[in-house]
């Protein structure tokens, strides 16, 4: 069951991560990122980060692609990008093979280490129907009081964020929007 | 072999995310439009999430699901800052791609 669940979140989150690398309509290669999120958060629910997996589908499915699919669409730039002609030709070949290198050098690592995934840590609590919010109770014990600190200075950066944000794409007072946009 | 006893292990899921990783990495080094270019380096964020959830689960240890609590925070900011600077960017020439970009180099 727990191999059946695997290979087709696995076939999920394969497809949709190849098919946003080689969809020439911005809107279809998001789309196939939201079916890969979705295969991550299944991956997350059979390793137990049931609150994870609640977290990835709201802010990454729903908050974050759309803000992708609306920029998309407010500055229309989903015509078709013409995928068929390449400017520098050994640009292709070359990803291909960096792409490759890199996966390639992370599971020989993966390989090699195999006996360090043998340590036990101090026990992780899984969701049950008895006690439904065991994950979410551990992880934000774990997060107000460990890494309480990292919290605060998140919570500032995502303010720099939204200021920034608001500052960078504001019009200046007076200042007209070029026409024919 | 009854295939209904093999159980996936830690290493699959970090294979997985291995691979997830490097079609991240040559979609960043194909793909010409901005917003692609992004969406890539997402799939290299869900990359490394994946690898953190599954050794957390691996070692029993929930720092690792903490600090893919922090990486999703830090992509929302990086995402709403990327997608300003494009929004301003096209703004100016609505069909900009990266390689238009190189009139940034002065």
């Amino acid at each position: 069951m727990e191999l059946f669940v695997f290979v087709c979140a696995a076939a999920m989150v394969l497809v949709g991560a190849v098919g946003v690398i080689t969809r020439n309509n911005p809107v279809h290669a998001a789309l196939s990122l939201v079916l890969t999120l979705f295969g991550i958060a299944v991956l997350f629910v059979a390793n137990n980060a049931h609150f994870l997996a609640a977290v990835q589908v709201i802010v990454y499915a729903g908050a974050i692609v759309v803000l992708f699919l609306f920029v998309i669409m407010l500055l229309g730039v989903d015509q078709a990008e013409d995928l068929s002609t390449e400017p520098l030709t050994a640009q292709r070949p070359l990803a291909l093979v960096v792409g490759i290198g890199v996966a390639g050098v992370i599971i020989a690592a993966i390989v090699k280490s195999q006996d360090a995934l043998l340590v036990r840590g101090t026990g992780i609590n899984s969701a049950t129907p008895e006690d439904a919010d065991a994950n979410i109770r551990q992880l934000s014990r774990s997060i107000f009081s460990d890494y309480v600190f990292a919290f605060e200075v998140t919570s500032v950066l995502l303010l720099i964020a939204v200021v920034g944000t608001v500052v960078m794409s504001r019009r200046q007072r007076g200042q007209h929007v070029e026409e024919s946009a | 072999m009854n295939l209904a006893v093999i159980e996936p292990t830690t290493s699959w899921y970090l294979v997985l995310a291995a691979v997830l990783f490097g079609i991240g990495t040559v979609g960043v080094m194909v793909r010409r439009n901005p917003l692609v270019m992004f969406m890539c380096i997402e799939l290299m964020l869900n990359a490394v999430n994946l690898s953190f959830v599954a050794l957390s689960a691996s070692l029993s240890d929930i720092n690792g699901q903490t600090a893919v609590f922090f990486v999703l925070v830090v992509a929302a900011a990086e995402v709403v800052v990327g997608l300003g600077i494009i929004v301003s960017i096209m703004r100016r020439r609505s069909d900009a791609t990266a390689d238009d970009l190189s009139v940034l180099k002065g």
